[in-house]
């Protein structure tokens, strides 16, 4: 018999049973909510007369709607104020542990979930967020829903699944200097498409995947969905346990070696059948900027435009060009900008603030340009602080925040205006995405931000190094 | 408890929105995320496509007076990418389209219309294009989706249309709203649970 993936493993140990419609009852081990996409869900249970199944295994924070400025109560925004106080009367009502606005564990989910050991390798994880395969970095069944399946796992902690294909996605050899996790998964999403992982969990490995830090795996898995991959993971290593030894919600003594057993247990067999294998190799891979409106439309920062009869969909390629104004044949390298965002749950981490920092420091950002800093979580922006990262970002003209997902989705007070160019760390570039309805975002590595926000233009950050 | 409502057939007239690849975002700005309820999300389907900045009309299909009172929707590849916000379909649905017909549906997005009891149906690129010509050269065509049998038919014509078999059994056994279901089983999932040994910090 071939060897089983991690997928399978964990799919068929979370299996409560088969349902009447052939769909799997899948128990959820860890439920993340936050207050964007919930306040239905917990009305639809009061509607049904339900409580919530298994209280302790939902966490729930604020991260989408709250300013990264100005933080005190009520919020300036009638509306957020009003999100946030539903979020608070049912968590309280419900019994739900909640990370609130002034909590030290505050944060986006994505990043208070592994922050707080709260992610770990061979669990299913749910969150009404798209962005929840970041937690697949773990070996962590990690998938994003909507409302009502939200409601779903409150009132019984499963939900009705259908099981997907597994494509292995092999990184081989080493990345050159200067390129990062967000290039791989840019490449990744570039080569095979914003729908080619429709009906796929992606599995992540090779030796360029192998080598990466905790916060890099996150980065790469962050953005399986953006590939149309709904799940997206690595399998758990040393550098997996090293990372969870010691936090929070991770057990200590005789039972961590009995989790690192289990979760040794979990990885993919190294006889295990996928159902498609793809490869890259690392050094092909340069720093990567998308130039369009979704983020396979994406150079590397040496190459020109493309013309849209080189993508399978020449109209979509074209509309592209409509929104964004640039020609095909034209160089990336060199694009003005008007604003510099680094955070978001894909590049708002200590490991991403630190390798913006080393770029930004000692130097200026370009006058006119509004360059914002929004660390991932109130520890993130902690830790960084005890390095004195805040100091180089503000010293350069960097604008430094509270914790939140500001400029990503624009649902707080940051905001592009008018037709402004954003360099962004964030994921999606899709039109009016960073709040303007005629914006417009180029997606790339915190690093590459950095060195944008100095220069007023997009530019090779390997001049950095 | 809700009642349970088969969803079997579709029918009525229908409305193109062309393109591939239409994300979540598109289909609804994030600002319209911050209400506390769903019960406006009618009023945003394509908002920043179909009003300027003023709240002028711009040219699009919602807009147009020949596709008012439209229940089924017509579209191409990937449509409902990005974001999971269930405000998406919940928009389509309360602006008053009751079925989806296209070439590819977003993961999360399909998953949401279904469970909403929305069916979200694929075609092939020749058979959207023949449906999507049809409703451009007469709007008053009139549709029906038949989810049992898996076709839509107009006129003469009757297509085969494609959706995934559990999806399928859950909205015509009239179990999408899946949640009872689930419930029923509470026992099991509490026995599922105690064999996890993270739900039980690893006893030895």
């Amino acid at each position: 018999m071939a060897g089983r993936t991690l997928y399978d493993k964990i799919w068929e140990s979370h299996a409560v049973g088969i349902l009447p419609t052939g769909q799997t009852q899948l128990f959820i081990g860890l439920h993340l909510i936050h207050e964007i996409t919930t306040a239905p869900a917990f009305d639809m249970l009061r509607e049904k007369g339900m409580d919530v199944a298994f209280p302790e295994r939902t966490f729930a924070t604020v991260d989408h709607i709250v300013p990264t400025d100005v933080r005190t109560r009520p919020f300036m925004d009638a509306e957020a104020e009003e999100l946030t106080q539903a979020l608070e009367k049912n968590v309280k009502q419900f019994g739900v542990e909640f990370f609130g606005i002034d909590s030290a564990n505050q944060g986006i989910v994505h990043v208070i979930g592994p922050q707080l050991g709260l992610t770990q390798p061979g669990m299913t994880l749910a969150c009404g967020d798209s962005h929840t395969s970041t937690h697949g970095a773990f070996g962590t069944l990690a998938f994003g829903i909507g409302t009502s399946q939200v409601r779903d796992v409150l009132a019984t902690q499963t939900l009705a699944m259908d099981k997907l294909k597994v494509r292995r996605i092999n990184v081989d050899g080493t990345l050159g200097t200067g390129v990062y996790a967000k290039d791989v998964i840019l490449s990744i999403i570039r080569r095979l498409g914003v729908s080619g992982g429709k009906g796929f969990a992606y599995e992540y490995g090779g030796s360029v995947i192998d080598k990466m830090n905790m916060e890099e795996r996150m980065t790469v898995c962050n953005m399986s969905i953006e590939g149309g991959a709904l799940v997206g993971y690595v399998n758990p290593d040393g550098t997996t346990f090293e990372y969870l030894k010691g936090r929070p919600h991770v057990p200590t003594g005789a039972a961590f070696d009995r989790a690192i057993s289990y979760w040794k247990s979990v990885a993919s067999d190294a006889d295990a059948k996928y159902d498609d294998v793809v490869k890259l190799i690392g050094k092909d891979i340069e720093p990567t900027v998308t130039w369009g409106i979704n983020p396979g439309q994406a150079v590397g920062i040496t190459e020109m435009l493309p013309k849209p009869a080189e993508y399978s969909d020449p109209a979509g390629a074209t509309k592209a060009y409509e929104h964004m104004g640039w020609q095909p044949g034209a160089p990336i390298l060199g694009t003005p900008i008007n604003v510099a965002f680094i955070g978001s749950c894909t590049n708002g981490r200590l490991a991403d603030l630190r390798a913006a920092a080393k770029v930004a420091k000692g130097r200026k950002v370009q006058s006119g340009i509004r360059a914002l800093v929004v660390p991932g979580s109130a520890e993130v922006k902690k830790l960084a602080e005890r390095e004195g990262l805040h100091e180089v970002f503000k010293e350069a003209g960097f604008e430094w925040r509270e914790a939140g997902c500001s400029m990503c989705l624009a649902m707080n007070p940051d905001k592009l205006n008018g037709n402004e160019v954003s360099a962004s760390s964030s994921n999606r570039n899709f039109i009016g995405r960073q709040g303007s309805p005629q914006g417009r975002t180029l997606l790339m590595s915190p690093a590459m931000v950095a060195a944008a926000a100095l220069n007023g233009k997009v530019v090779d950050v390997r001049e950095y190094q | 408890m809700s009642e349970i409502v088969k969803i079997t057939n579709v029918t009525g007239t229908a409305v193109t929105i062309r393109g591939n690849d239409i994300d979540t975002d598109r289909i609804i700005p994030a600002r319209y995320l911050k209400e506390v309820t769903f019960a406006r999300m009618g009023e945003y389907p394509f908002f920043d496509e179909r009003f300027d900045g003023a709240g002028n009309l711009k040219p699009h299909p919602l807009n147009d007076p020949k596709y008012k009172g439209a229940s089924l929707l017509f579209v191409n590849k990937n449509f409902g990418c990005g974001s999971s916000r269930e405000h998406a379909p919940q928009a389509l649905y309360r602006y008053g389209l009751n079925a989806i017909v296209g070439e590819s549906f977003a993961a999360i997005f399909a998953g949401n219309c279904t469970i909403m009891g929305v069916p979200a149906v694929t075609v092939s690129a020749g058979d959207i294009e023949q449906l999507m010509q049809t409703v451009e050269k007469d709007p008053k065509t009139s549709f029906n989706l038949d989810i049992e049998a898996k076709t839509i038919s107009f006129g003469e014509q009757k297509i085969a249309i494609d959706l995934p078999e559990t999806y399928r059994s859950a909205l015509t056994s009239g179990s999408w709203d899946s949640t009872a279901l689930l419930r029923a089983n509470l026992e099991q999932v509490k026995k599922t649970a105690t064999k996890l040994p993270y739900m039980s910090n690893f006893p030895g």
